[in-house]
């Protein structure tokens, strides 16, 4: 045991679901959004994770999450044809954001269920590290 | 084994190693082909019971390896495979999770009634 190795795993983890909530959260908001040409639009954006392991440790390290990054989505925008919009294009076209709302939703309920046992983790840790620290005093 | 707190000395850090490797599966519950691990109540028990372990008796010996060794850290067989290789599955590992915090708490229990009785028996009265 290295001491508090627990808390920096379980810390790692509430980091790298807060950074998945706070894309769904973009990506939300994010979904109505339009613009004149395909590349200017919003895309969706997802965290890559990655089991924050450089290979050195021993066997039995404590290995956290790590954020590989983030990247977007590669699905083509929706081509919408409303001539009558400032930004349509000579064709009359806009292009929509595209945002899948299904999937963000469970990606949202996914994240928040992880952070929230992580964070029970981290509460049933500080409790036993508390109570070994009393040691011998009752 | 301690001669004075007995197995629970060793059973703490056992427990303690163990927070930790349930910690590390449930952190990574969302990462693409994690594989989750584990660790043996049993084997570990028989390699801190054994007697059979050589001891260090000139200073050109090698330091014995300790009886914890990562080799008793044990791939899980999921239940219900998943699509993206993980074999984590968050509600089984918090049951361990919460079941090993129990018997560090029993653990602990056992090692501060034992430094209660000592210090009666110094001291000749309970405190």
């Amino acid at each position: 045991m290295t001491g508090f190795s627990t808390f920096d795993v379980a810390g790692s983890a509430l980091a790298a679901q807060q950074l998945r909530l706070n894309l769904t959260a973009s990506n939300l908001a994010n979904m109505n959004n339009v613009a004149g040409q395909p590349d200017a639009v919003y895309r969706p954006r997802h965290a890559i994770f990655a089991a924050a392991d450089d290979g050195f440790g021993a066997a039995l390290d404590a290995v956290g999450v790590q954020v590989l990054g983030v990247i977007e989505s590669t699905t083509q925008p929706i081509e919408r044809y409303d001539p009558g919009h400032p930004q349509a294009d000579e064709r009359g076209m806009v292009y929509a954001a595209n945002v899948n709302v299904m999937e963000e939703m469970a990606n949202m309920i996914s994240a928040s269920r992880s952070y929230q046992s992580n964070l029970e983790v981290v509460n049933t840790a500080k409790e036993l590290m508390l109570r070994t620290l009393s040691l011998g005093q009752g | 084994m301690d001669p004075i707190l007995g197995i629970h000395g060793s059973a703490l850090t056992f427990r303690a190693q163990r927070m930790d490797v349930l910690a590390t599966n449930l952190a990574n519950a969302d990462t693409p082909h994690y594989k989750a691990r584990d660790m043996e109540f049993a084997s570990t028990l028989a390699g801190v019971q054994t007697s059979l372990r050589p001891r260090r008796t000139h200073r050109g010996h090698i330091e014995p390896a300790a009886a914890k060794s990562a080799a008793d850290l044990k791939y899980r067989n999921p239940h219900q495979p998943s699509m993206d290789g993980n074999t984590v599955e968050a509600d089984l590992e918090m049951a361990r999770y919460a079941e090993n915090a129990v018997a560090y708490q029993a653990s602990l229990m056992f090692v501060n009634r034992r430094i209660t009785g000592l210090r009666a028996a110094i001291t000749g009265r309970v405190s």
